[in-house]
């Protein structure tokens, strides 16, 4: 594995500052999955359990982050609470690649009125301010993981739809299309072969951008209490009792928490910047 | 309605196209609110009722500007687009009532080759898949079989050597040899007929002839027969052997290339020979002078359609639509004031 | 060229590069052009696709795009530098004393603004005290110029016809009565009835308001017919310059004779075309020497080395080839 990677390093960095950009937000996303991984060996204390330290202490030696209201130490509870997070955002990806982009091809490559149909159903969907739509999905379905990269896939399959249509229709007028079709290609074959393949950057491009999103839509539903139980440690629901804290002075219950969610998501938008720089190439002379 | 002697159309046995009564009507995108308020539908006619036919072996070229209907038309040849109505022949066999499954197998023998080689070739795939794709969608080769006739066709088109072409991607092959490769693609199929739209109009002025002369080599060796399509009457002088002279949508001169380009009738082909930009400086122009410019196809003129423009025009001109008709055994014309 | 020369003439271009910096490298667009234009001359500009003829037009008013630059040479108008002047005073030229018709008419016009207000702007930028009325006034004596009725001003540009929205930009062109008006490939996107008609204009409005017209094509029978003097450029260098008269009788170097022979004449009963061996060389990686060389079927050993210069074979006629190294140099 290592030697794709050094060498894909390389030719990226080549690439400019497009392919700096990919390499540091990948370099974020990838420190921040590892340091989830290696929480339970290198947490200092248990992030579930209550009262390892005083209640409400500010950062120190000790406790690096300080503690929470519940005596819980922030540090391990922010070295851990990115399972959460990571787990809803990859698997709401995963089903808006699953739903998204079939949807996209067909509905778009069909036209007619199964398109105008899909398009009123996607563009609904899309009126919507993702977060609340999230919310009110997830208070239908309920709480847990699956529930909730469920809410959120929902909210952003239109965006993948549109992404997908709108490159899809215009490649589809494409003189190369034309000629698959003169030389005697099916449907199918045409979409699979022809159309998929010249969508794709702009399928990573979108991918990559909503992961970001998902992070923050998962947040904001943990944040509001339809996310996980409190036993498992989670930035989102960190941020929810930090900020009730905050008033109380305790500024540091909610702020490595929030910032680690910054960094998970800043990683992922630097990625799809990259990405859509790369693969969009500008006009060269 | 005028009883007008038609020409009498002999079905010669070299005919490998026969186009009868061609129409293509577009119709109009209108908003909702438009579609209550208006009464009508309306149509781009973009081709309207056209007739011609083109003999095995010959570069037949359809000519004029952009709007003229002549790509369309070579689309609607190929079965890219269904017409509105009336029929193609292909070897007096009618292909617009075939089935989609029946036409699948005709395909084979009737090619197109477009006008943009940066968009004509899928920028995912190397030469050797994109030129070799149409024999595995067809079942007639694949593997080792396919690309030991890949690599043939890539060498008669002047891609040499093959080998270093087949892997390479679109966008490292200049102008002209992405044109020459998806000319490979049309002919790995060993079509009888292919419509070249507009195949050199984006190639430098330079490159021109390598690819056009290519194409009469092609035509001598593989035996094929061409629909030329272009608006650069220079370059149909040179290709053509018949050329049909289009004008919104209606053929309104066609014949031997000869007869047309020493003695145009009709007022728009003079028009159109006289504004070529000829390389000479010591040339007197002698340009036929066209009022306004070339109406709408979704309004078309009433009568002739060419009235509005003609420096010739009577009243009869508004009312009637002009037929084709023979001044020659090689030169027809449609026009009421010159055929005489 | 001496300093009294370069007084007399309206436009003097000396020794003018224009590099671009690529992603993949620096490529050298335009290098080393030098030319002069008079008062009501008309030059062509001819090239194919890479030969740096629109980078040329567009340097001549200073709007070459990022990431291009000029990097060498002297650019006069009238005597004056411009390419040393502060960008204030150069919005000032541009428009003013040269103006620029581009390419593609559709997209040069606003399409939220009607065409009045596209000329009470240009007139009231560069002459602030010009009232509205004086230049609505202007303006509706140069759409009588150019060819079409003058209510038509008061219309958006879709509304017009592409040839029409052509007609537009000259007449916008000619507004401040410049002294050089460049039009870059004024007539591809048009029919050619229009195209004749557009370049019949853009003569007669020469002999009207007497400036200097540099038309920028790839079309060499355009400027073979109308322009007095022709540049031929190949790969961002000129390599023949000479009165078209003197083009077509005397082609000099092996680049325009091949594309002489190359072009479909309508008027010769059976042409023999000749096309040029191999396509225009990659910017980035030119080759060594004459960038010609590769396709040339007169190539000599010297030609694979040292780019040659320019050859005075004739009067007011250059070659940019060894074949004429007995010559005097430029």
């Amino acid at each position: 594995m290592l030697s794709t990677i050094i060498p894909g390093l390389t030719s990226l960095a080549r690439r400019g500052l497009a392919g700096w950009l990919i390499i540091l937000g990948a370099a974020l996303v990838t420190l921040v999955i590892v340091m989830t991984a290696i929480s339970p060996w290198i947490a200092p204390y248990n992030p579930g359990e209550i009262n390892v330290g005083q209640p409400l202490m500010s950062p120190n030696s000790q406790y690096l982050f300080g503690t929470n209201d519940l005596g819980q130490d922030v540090y391990s509870r922010v070295l851990s609470g990115g399972g959460i997070m990571l787990q809803v955002s990859i698997l709401s990806v995963i089903v808006c690649l699953a739903a998204g982009v079939p949807l996209g091809l067909f509905s778009s490559y069909a036209g007619g009125i199964i398109d105008r149909v899909f398009c009123l159903v996607m563009d609904s969907i899309y009126a919507f301010p993702g977060l609340v739509l999230a919310i009110a999905i997830a208070a239908m379905i309920g709480r847990g993981v699956i529930n909730m990269s469920l809410s959120i896939a929902v909210v952003y399959i239109p965006s993948y739809f549109r992404v997908i249509r709108s490159q899809v229709l215009s490649i589809k007028e494409m003189p190369y299309v034309e000629a698959a079709n003169a030389v005697g290609a099916r449907s199918r074959t045409i979409l699979l072969r022809y159309i998929l393949p010249n969508i794709v950057p702009s399928i990573v491009v979108i991918a990559t951008v909503n992961f970001a999103d998902a992070i923050l839509t998962a947040a904001g539903l943990t944040f509001i209490g339809l996310g996980v139980p409190v036993s498992i440690p989670d930035w989102g629901y960190d941020l929810t009792n930090g900020r009730r804290l905050l008033t109380s002075g305790a500024w540091w219950v909610i702020t490595f928490p929030g910032l680690m969610i910054i960094f998970l998501a800043l990683g992922f938008t630097l990625m799809g910047e990259g990405l859509s720089e790369l693969l969009n190439p500008r006009l060269e002379q | 309605m005028l009883l007008v002697q038609r020409r009498k159309r002999k079905v010669s046995q070299s005919e490998i196209i026969r186009v009868e009564h061609l129409k293509k009507y577009f119709p109009v995108e209108k908003s909702f609110l438009e579609r209550v308020l208006a009464r009508t539908r309306s149509f781009v006619k973009a081709v309207d009722d056209v007739d011609f036919s083109v003999n095995k072996g010959e570069v037949f070229t359809l000519a004029g500007e952009s709007g003229c209907g002549k790509s369309t038309t070579g689309r609607l040849i190929v079965r890219l687009i269904p017409p509105t109505s009336g029929k193609v022949y292909f070897n007096h066999v009618d292909i617009t009532q075939m089935s989609h499954e029946e036409f699948r197998i005709c395909r084979r023998k009737l090619q197109i080759i477009f006008q943009d080689p940066y968009a004509s070739l899928n920028p995912r795939m190397n030469i050797g898949r994109a030129v070799g794709h149409p024999l595995e969608i067809h079942g007639i080769a694949k593997d080792e079989e396919e690309r030991k006739r890949v690599l043939e066709i890539l060498d008669r088109v002047g891609l040499t050597p093959p080998d270093q072409f087949i892997n390479l991607y679109p966008h490292q092959l200049s102008g002209g040899q992405r044109q020459r490769a998806a000319m490979a693609r049309s002919l790995i199929l060993e079509p009888e007929f292919i419509v070249a739209d507009e195949p050199v109009s984006m190639i430098d002025v330079s490159l021109r002839t390598t690819i056009i002369d290519l194409m009469l080599e092609l035509r001598k060796e593989l035996e094929l027969t061409y629909l030329f399509i272009t608006h650069d009457l220079a370059v149909a002088k040179y290709i053509s052997d018949r050329i049909a002279i289009m004008y919104l949508g209606k053929i309104v001169e066609i014949g031997e290339k000869q007869e047309i380009f020493s003695s145009p009738i009709h007022p728009y082909t003079q028009a159109l020979l006289s504004s070529i930009p000829v390389p000479n400086p010591e040339r007197k122009r002698r340009a036929v002078e066209l009022k306004g410019e070339v109406p709408s196809a979704i309004n078309i003129p009433s009568g002739c359609r060419f009235h509005t423009r003609c420096p010739y025009a009577e009243e009869k001109c508004k009312r009637a639509e002009p037929e084709l008709i023979a001044v020659n055994p090689n030169h027809s014309v449609a026009c009421q004031i010159m055929e005489r | 060229m001496t300093e009294d020369c370069k007084r007399t003439k309206l436009l003097t271009v000396d020794g003018l590069t224009v590099e671009y910096w690529a992603r993949r490298g620096r490529i050298r667009a335009v290098e080393d052009a030098s030319f002069s234009l008079e008062k009501g001359e008309t030059l062509g500009l001819v090239g194919e696709s890479g030969s740096g003829k629109s980078t040329l037009g567009l340097s001549l008013i200073r709007l070459v795009p990022y990431p291009g630059r000029i990097v060498k040479g002297d650019l006069l108008l009238e005597g004056q530098n411009i390419l040393k002047l502060k960008d204030e005073k150069m919005r000032d030229i541009r428009g003013r004393r040269i103006s620029y018709v581009f390419q593609d008419p559709m997209t040069s016009l606003n399409p939220v603004r009607k065409i009045k207000t596209h000329f009470i702007e240009l007139i009231q930028t560069h002459e602030p005290k010009i009232s509205e009325s004086a230049a609505l006034e202007r303006a509706k004596k140069l759409f009588k110029d150019v060819g079409i009725q003058s209510e038509r001003i008061n219309d958006y540009p879709h509304q017009l016809s592409g040839g029409m929205r052509q007609r537009v930009m000259i007449a916008l062109a000619l507004a401040l009565n410049p002294s050089v008006v460049i039009a870059d490939e004024p007539t591809t996107a048009l029919d050619v009835v229009v195209q004749a008609k557009i370049l019949d204009l853009l003569n007669t409005l020469q002999e009207t308001y007497g400036m200097a017209l540099i038309l920028i094509t790839h079309d060499l029978s355009i400027v073979l017919e109308r322009s007095d003097k022709i540049i031929v450029m190949y790969a961002g260098r000129i390599v023949e310059q000479a009165k078209s008269i003197d083009l077509y009788a005397n082609t000099q170097h092996p680049y325009s004779q091949g594309l002489l022979r190359s072009i479909p004449n309508i008027e010769l009963a059976d042409q023999k075309l000749e096309a040029i061996e191999g396509s225009p060389p990659d910017l980035l990686k030119p080759p060594t020497g004459c960038r010609f060389w590769p396709r040339c079927s007169y190539a000599m050993e010297e030609c694979r080395s040292k780019e040659p210069p320019l050859f005075e074979t004739g009067a007011e006629h250059l070659a940019r080839c060894y074949l004429y190294r007995g010559e005097k140099e430029k």
